[in-house]
């Protein structure tokens, strides 16, 4: 079922400060939160070991401040770890040259910003093509492919625009281009709508989604938002004071948080929005053969909606179409009025 | 403001400390009073402990200029050689637009082809308007440069033009490789930032005799003297500009995995274009400043027009020429700031021509030009009978005023000399070195921590050190008070014009115009009317120094939290508390910011008011320029220079502080 990891990061430590990687060494093997500050160093991640697996979504999630930006640039080398491992299918990019590592990132790595990061002289045509321009593909190659990609993220007429004429949430979907140029293997998005209003978030997430069901990349994803994570993640990390508290599936972090800070996260949330039908499911198949029919993997409050016809059971159904357990009614009322008590 | 700085800054005993200002400032009015006779080395500085400066720097200059070698080759050779690539494009622009490609040398030459016809000119500038802005500015443009023509300065025009069309592109360039080498390396930062200090606060004529000496006379070394005072801002605005680019986007480069290069050529340089583009406009507006001192060492020209007439005392012939430069200076820094904001525009798909249009039409002009002016002579040259000339009106108009006013401008002259000037200078004058120099460095300690107070006190020293004291204390009056009266007379106009929109855009064009006039120009109505002295100087200076002050007053006003001013209003202030103790409290930094400029444009001013008699450090560097002495000029010019470093970094410091008691960020 586990597909195979893309990216593995094995005890990575992103300490600031002078000297950080021989007084890290100097504190120990697993020094605390206390005896780094008390050392003057400024502990951004500590420790932090995850894996990421070919074409799941992975959520990094933490509040201000936790180390998530800081993780992710690790994770593609924008700067150096002080310790740890960061493997990418295998490779230890921390061994490989800078010339190496601009390959890497030219063909297997693409990036999305939270400020977007557009560069204000150039069209939308111009920036999308920017990556492939600065591989050295010839103007009309890169062209084409930068109008196939504006096209996917529905920009199709805006390519003489400049950033500046466009909308936060266009300027985005610009930005979701442009690092798709390359077709990346491995594609970062750190809080890319958080600079965005809260119904064009929701509709850039489902615009997400739609291209991830495409693409199906591997993909790390910051967020501050508990929703945001639950909404999107096929696993979520979350981390505080740079160090992962809990890693698992949402439904695995909203029904056994790991620690009281998980827990204050999954307070606020309906489990029904989290836990997928095939948890709940019961086998068999339901009496009614007409009744309707939802996906293993839809959430409970999904689901719901089926059950507004009167139905007492509903059919689940496995990715291959065939029917694989039954929903019932009283099971998703349970959740739905367990509601959002942990 | 280094780390180091702010941190001693936090850590000194402000609060107890109050009465160490008064104390300090009781003692130096002691030594004034009672110190002459006990202590006369503090008034005079002794003459056996004189840093020979002058003869060093002389003896260095000459030792550059005969022995210095890199291996085989002489430095002087390569100064020369520097002259000759540099003598290349400049030739070539003024073949293009004055003199016509000969063959051959002296009067056998003969033209191969001529200088571009004037209308064709005229046109291009008018198609670079357009481009760049639209049919306002290329209006605009065009009428500026019928002026000239009109005004029969075409021909002096056009030298000029081919100067500056060789300085700012090389100016650019270099700063920009300048600025981008510090960014990239911070030791060169480090480095470069008390050179390029010197540069901007050294008075221009202390450097043109060691020009003169390495580069010879002409007008390639009138280019060099221009870069050496046009490029520092662009250095500076490079690396400022560069490290302003949000982080994301510096990410964004790598992650699509720029080359170093890529990185900046690509990526940096396109995320600051703007602020690069300001600077661009600041090379060329310096390069015009320097027009006219550039004429004393080769550069012919508007500058040298302006210069010859000044000299022979004939004001109509300098001020057309002086107005010449003034709609070239129009001209060129609307171009550039209307193509700073420039907005891209995607070209027409289709064949070349389509793509290029302005191209296509530049060659149009061009050719037309030349094929009209093959046929008629009034093309090729603008013809005489054409030309108008206000030179014996403005001379009719000066000697009108002379007559009738003669009297009143020398009483009032004598009442503020005699008045003002004079008891002040006195004062001056008398002040002991040690005490002045002791009172600095503890203003310097004071306001910015020990290293300040370092700076300050060692730089005073060496001013005093090297026989400089005297004419130093001169210039300091000069400037101080026309400094003062600039700003008594610059932060009530910018009180008054802050808080209205409409008077506030008015003023600003007519500032914004007064800035792009070159120094010199501001002398010339003044020395008609005052002739030459201490009180000519003054008016010049501050009529040259007033606009900061307005500036700074009005951006400092208008940037004042309106919330404060709302809640001002809510506790029931009064209109006359809100704008001193909330506008313009909250407005100090900025205000101070604004001295600090106004001085530093009263100091620059100051050198070249020399040319009118004046007794100062300015005069000293003037007679050095006269002498061909490079000793003498650049140990009083580097005074100079040090008096601008002084006040510009106890006034930056105390700006920063009073910025940090009030609680507003610091940018
Ligand atoms: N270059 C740096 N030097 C020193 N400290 C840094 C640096 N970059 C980040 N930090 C510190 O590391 C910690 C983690 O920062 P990071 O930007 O990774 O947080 P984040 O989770 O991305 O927060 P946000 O949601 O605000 O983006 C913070 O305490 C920050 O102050
Ligand atoms: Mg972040």
């Amino acid at each position: 079922m586990t597909a195979p990891a893309t990216l593995i990061c094995r005890n990575v430590w992103k300490l600031f400060g002078a000297d950080a990687e021989r007084r890290l060494a100097a504190l120990g093997p697993a020094p605390s939160l206390e005896a780094l500050q008390g050392a003057g160093l400024i502990p951004a991640v500590r420790d932090a070991t995850i894996e990421v697996r070919a074409g799941e979504i992975f959520v990094i999630m933490g509040l201000s401040g936790s180390g998530k930006s800081t993780l992710v640039r690790c994770l593609s080398r924008l700067i150096e770890p002080t310790a740890g491992e960061i493997l990418f299918n295998g490779r230890n990019l921390l061994t490989a040259s800078e010339a190496e590592m601009i390959e890497i990132r030219r063909h297997k790595m693409g990036m999305v910003f939270q400020h977007f990061a557009l560069l204000p002289h150039q069209t939308v045509l111009e920036n999308v093509a920017f990556p492939l321009a600065v591989q050295g593909v010839d103007r009309a190659r890169r062209e084409a492919r930068a109008r196939e990609m504006i096209a996917l993220v529905g920009l199709t007429g805006r390519e003489s625009a400049l950033p500046r004429q466009l909308s936060g949430g266009q300027q985005q979907r610009v930005g979701i281009a442009r690092s798709l140029a390359v077709e990346p293997e491995l594609w970062f998005l750190d809080e890319p709508f958080s600079a965005l209003d809260p119904l064009i978030r929701r509709e850039l997430q489902g615009e997400f989604m739609r291209l991830q069901s495409v693409l199906k990349k591997s993909i790390v994803f910051i967020t501050h938002d508990f929703d945001e994570a639950i909404r999107l993640a096929d696993r979520i990390a979350i981390m505080k004071d740079g160090a992962i508290v809990q890693c698992g599936t949402p439904e695995e972090i909203v029904m056994n948080p790991a620690t009281d800070y998980v827990r204050e996260f999954t307070r606020a949330v309906p489990k029904a929005k989290a836990v997928r039908v095939r948890t709940v499911m019961q086998p068999g198949v339901p009496a009614d053969r007409n009744a309707p029919s939802v996906a293993a993997t839809a959430t409970v409050a999904e689901a719901s909606a089926a059950f507004l016809d009167g139905a007492a059971e509903i059919a689940v159904l496995g990715a291959d179409g065939t029917a694989v357990g039954r929903l019932r009614r009283e099971d998703v009322v349970q959740l739905l009025l367990g509601g959002s008590e942990g | 403001m280094s780390a180091a700085e702010l941190s001693s800054r936090t850590t000194d005993p402000s609060a107890g400390a109050r009465w160490l200002w008064p104390l300090a400032l009781v003692l130096l009015v002691l030594l004034c009073l009672v110190g002459a006779a006990a202590l006369p080395w503090a008034f005079d500085y002794p003459k056996g402990l004189r840093i020979p400066a002058q003869r060093w720097i002389g003896a260095f200059v000459k030792w550059l200029t005969n022995e210095a070698a890199v291996g085989p080759i002489r430095f002087s050779d390569i100064t020369r050689f520097i002259a000759a690539v540099i003598d290349v494009p400049y030739r070539a622009a003024l073949n293009l637009l004055s003199t016509g490609f000969l063959k051959g040398e002296g009067s056998q030459a003969i033209q191969l082809l001529p200088p571009i016809p004037w209308p064709a000119v005229i046109l291009l500038f008018g198609l670079i308007g357009y481009w760049v802005r639209g049919r306002a500015t290329a209006l605009l443009a065009m009428g500026c440069f019928l002026f000239i023509a009109i005004f029969g300065q075409w021909q002096s025009a056009m030298v000029t033009l081919a100067s500056i069309l060789v300085a700012v592109p090389i100016g650019v360039i270099g700063g920009l490789l300048l600025g981008i080498a510090a960014f990239r390396h911070p030791w060169l930062d480090r480095a470069l930032k008390p050179v390029l200090d010197l540069m901007q606060t050294m008075p221009v004529f202390a450097y043109l005799v060691p020009i003169l000496i390495l580069f010879g006379f002409g007008p390639t070394a009138a280019v060099v003297a221009t870069l050496i005072y046009a490029m520092p801002p662009m250095t500076r605005l490079t690396t400022l500009s560069l490290r302003r680019v949000p982080s994301e986007i510096d990410d964004l480069g790598r992650m699509v995995g720029c080359t170093r290069s890529q990185m900046t050529w690509r990526v940096l340089v396109p995320a600051a274009q703007d602020a690069l583009m300001v600077g661009v406009n600041q090379v060329i507006m310096l390069s015009l400043n320097m027009v006219i001192i550039a004429s004393m060492i080769g550069a012919g020209g508007l500058g040298f027009d302006v210069l010859a007439a000044l000299r022979r005392l004939d004001f109509g012939a300098g001020l057309e020429a002086g107005f010449a430069i003034v709609a070239m200076a129009v001209a060129l820094d609307r171009l550039s700031q209307a193509a700073a904001v420039r907005q891209r525009s995607m070209p027409a798909p289709g064949p070349w021509h389509r793509r290029h249009p302005y191209v296509v039409a530049a060659i149009l002009i061009v050719t037309t030009g030349y094929v009209a002016g093959h046929f008629l002579p009034a093309v090729r040259h603008y013809p005489e009978a054409w030309e108008l000339s206000t030179s014996a009106f403005w001379a009719a108009a000066v000697q009108w005023l002379n007559v009738n006013f003669f009297d009143y401008f020398e009483a009032i002259k004598n009442a503020v000399l005699l008045n003002l000037l004079v008891p002040v200078k006195r004062l001056m004058v008398g002040l002991p070195w040690a005490g002045v120099t002791a009172f600095l460095a503890f203003a310097g300690w004071r306001v910015g921590g020990w290293r300040l107070g370092l700076l300050t006190g060692a730089l005073s020293f060496l001013i005093a050190a090297t026989g400089q004291w005297e004419k130093a204390m001169i210039t300091l009056y000069l400037c101080g008070i026309s400094t003062a009266i600039a700003m008594a007379i610059g932060v009530p106009v910018g009180i008054a014009v802050a808080a209205r929109d409409r008077l506030w855009r008015a003023v600003q064009l007519i500032i914004d115009t007064l800035q792009t006039l070159p120094s010199f120009v501001y002398l010339m109505p003044v020395v008609m009317l005052f002739r030459v002295g201490d009180f000519t100087a003054m008016i010049a200076v501050i009529a040259y120094a007033v606009v900061p002050a307005i500036r700074y007053t009005v951006l400092g006003l208008r940037g004042v939290d309106p919330r404060l001013i709302e809640a001002g209003r809510a506790m029931g202030c009064t209109p006359r508390q809100i704008l001193f103790s909330i506008r313009l409290r909250l407005a100090a930094p900025e205000i101070l910011l604004g001295l600090n400029q106004t001085i530093m444009f009263a100091l620059s001013m100051l050198v070249i008011t020399a040319l009118v008699g004046t007794r100062d450090l300015g005069q000293e560097v003037y007679i050095a320029l006269t002498k061909a002495d490079p000793g003498r000029g650049l140990v009083a010019g580097l005074a100079v220079a040090f008096i601008a470093i002084i006040t510009d970094r106890l006034i930056s410091a105390a700006a920063a502080r009073t910025r940090e008691r009030l609680g507003l960020t610091t940018h």
